[in-house]
């Protein structure tokens, strides 16, 4: 007698993200619908692309035999100028940014200040830095010092943002025993606010100082100095040689400024 | 010596070499700034500089009334801008993952092919998205289309850099699990994988199209579409009443997917 197995079999299958199907039909459907609309909307021109391609290969074939010397003096002179743009853009950015980093702190200052701040900070911080330049460009003229404003403006944008959440979430309990002794709000900032964010503040400024870098190779493409400048004379001229050694430049300055950045960082921490 | 009794009260004061220290670092700080701020000097026009304040006067008494017919041009700009970071971002997704998968240590097919993988990671990280367009805007013509690709590309680096970090970082415990019931590799890479890395995916994807909503309203300054064009021609044009509004549809466009994003990012973790 052999035994039966009497036991349906168990099955498992994934529990679906979406249960209903009918919902989930439908999700696809509009997902599908909107590649297609999206992609006729991109109004994309195969003979163009053809005629490009050609160009892409002379172009990339060029980036591969990068010419650092022909323009060497307006690479050097690019990269310092975009350097010296972070330096100051940092430490400018830095001192002003003080006031709306404790005025955006609702826990320390009273309430029009906060929304006063806050309000300034919004419109910092939506304003792309592209847009920004372009717009200090036409105000302060071509060059650098339209750049460092730029900069700066961002840089108080994000220092401000990020200090004052650290600030909102700080111990209040030192705070209230220092009001509690009579401490005026400035002696309260120094002595009881300032010591608990400073480690972080520090972090913030170095990481901020290479993001201001990275810009800084962009903003020169609207004409606020920098090595964006000589890039977007080199494209403009066609020197893809030039570019290429332009490009290979502000990969390899970015990427140290990068590390060094956050080897510094991790030191301070 | 720190600590010193003068007139029957101890006083501390830091010793001889910190205090040489501290005041060496802020000298250096000192000279790195005013050296910055001389390079900068040099490559400025002064007298636009000085001029600015008039300018700026003027800029802000042409602004008003903004011209808000312009929203008829205004609005099909946004949908566009909308469609440029949306198919931006998620092709960028899209190329990211197999990308990343090649570059984690733990999961590379072979050494070569990570060395590339990472190769791309970095250049396509370090060289923004106004730069990328700039190049494809070269190939593929102006238009949407070379906006997404520039998009896209600058999206592949920072979201591939993200998940191939998630990657390594891998609890291997459940793999190493869900292995020795015999799976096969493709069911490791869906039960043991997938699940560990769906919430670093989906915030890093969510994070990296709030960023590029903001580059996708700036793509449009060198060719790239969306409502940067917009804000080129207004600019060019001395059209301040326009500007403002193009301004304005930024201020509004950004807030919305921060907003978004915050929330979804809430949701997955």
């Amino acid at each position: 007698m052999t035994p039966t197995n009497t036991q349906p079999v168990r099955t498992w299958s994934k529990p679906r993200w979406i249960k209903s199907p009918l919902l989930r039909y439908l999700l696809f459907a509009l997902i599908i619908l909107y590649v297609v609309y999206g992609i006729r909307a991109f109004e994309i021109n195969p003979e163009r692309i053809a005629l490009g391609l050609s160009r892409a290969g002379k172009m990339f074939g060029s980036f591969l035999r990068p010419d650092f010397l022909a323009r060497k003096n307006y690479i050097i002179q690019g990269i310092l100028e975009s350097m010296a743009m972070t330096v100051v853009a940092t430490l400018a950015g830095v001192v002003l940014s003080l006031p709306l980093v404790f005025g955006a702190a609702k826990n320390i200052v009273p309430r029009p200040v906060y929304l006063l701040s806050r309000l300034i900070l919004v419109i910092f911080r939506s304003l792309h830095v592209v847009v920004l330049a372009i717009l200090f460009v036409i105000m302060f003229g071509f060059g650098p010092f339209a750049g460092v404003l730029t900069l700066t403006v961002n840089t108080m944008g994000f220092l401000a943002k990020l200090v004052a959440e650290e600030i909102e979430n700080i111990n209040e309990e030192t705070l209230e025993a220092m009001r509690s002794t009579g401490a005026s709000w400035l002696q309260m900032v120094v002595y009881g606010v300032w010591p608990q964010i400073s480690a972080r503040f520090t972090g913030l400024v170095i990481y901020r100082a290479d993001q201001s870098f990275r810009q800084s190779t962009v903003i020169g493409l609207v004409g606020a100095g920098g090595i964006g400048a000589v890039l977007e004379t080199a494209m403009g001229r066609y020197d893809y040689r030039t570019a290429g050694a332009i490009l290979l430049v502000i990969i390899i300055f970015v990427l140290l400024g990068e590390y060094g950045s956050s080897a510094i960082r991790r030191r301070l921490v | 010596m720190p600590i010193t009794t003068k007139n029957g009260t101890v006083q501390w004061t830091p010793s001889q070499g910190e205090v040489r220290k501290k005041f060496l670092q802020r000298l250096l700080l000192l000279v790195i700034f005013l050296l910055s701020a001389r390079v900068i000097s040099q490559e400025t026009m002064w007298p636009f500089v000085l001029d600015a304040p008039a300018q700026v006067k003027d800029f802000i008494s042409r602004m008003f009334p903004p011209d808000f017919r312009y929203t008829n041009r205004v609005i099909p700009a946004l949908v566009e801008t909308m469609n440029l970071s949306i198919f931006g971002t998620v092709g960028a997704a899209l190329v990211s993952i197999p990308l990343a998968i090649i570059a984690a240590k733990n999961t590379s097919p072979s050494r070569v092919l990570r060395l590339v993988a990472l190769a791309i990671i970095v250049t396509t990280r370090s060289v923004t998205s106004l730069i990328w367009a700039l190049l494809i805007v070269q190939i593929v013509g102006p238009g949407l289309f070379a906006g997404v690709l520039a998009i896209g590309v600058r999206g592949i680096g920072m979201i591939s850099k993200l998940l191939y970090e998630a990657i390594e970082e891998i609890n291997p415990e459940p793999i190493e699990a869900i292995k020795a019931t015999g799976a096969s590799a493709a069911q490791v890479f869906l039960y043991g994988y997938v699940p560990q890395l769906l919430p670093t995916f989906v915030g890093v994807t969510v994070l990296r199209w709030e960023i590029n909503i903001r580059e996708s309203t700036i793509i449009g300054i060198v060719g790239g579409g969306g409502i940067g064009f917009l804000l080129n021609s207004a600019v060019n044009r001395l059209r301040w009443d326009q500007v403002i509004v193009v301004l304005l549809a930024i201020l509004v466009i950004v807030f919305l997917a921060e907003l978004i994003s915050a929330k979804a990012r809430q949701a997955v973790t």
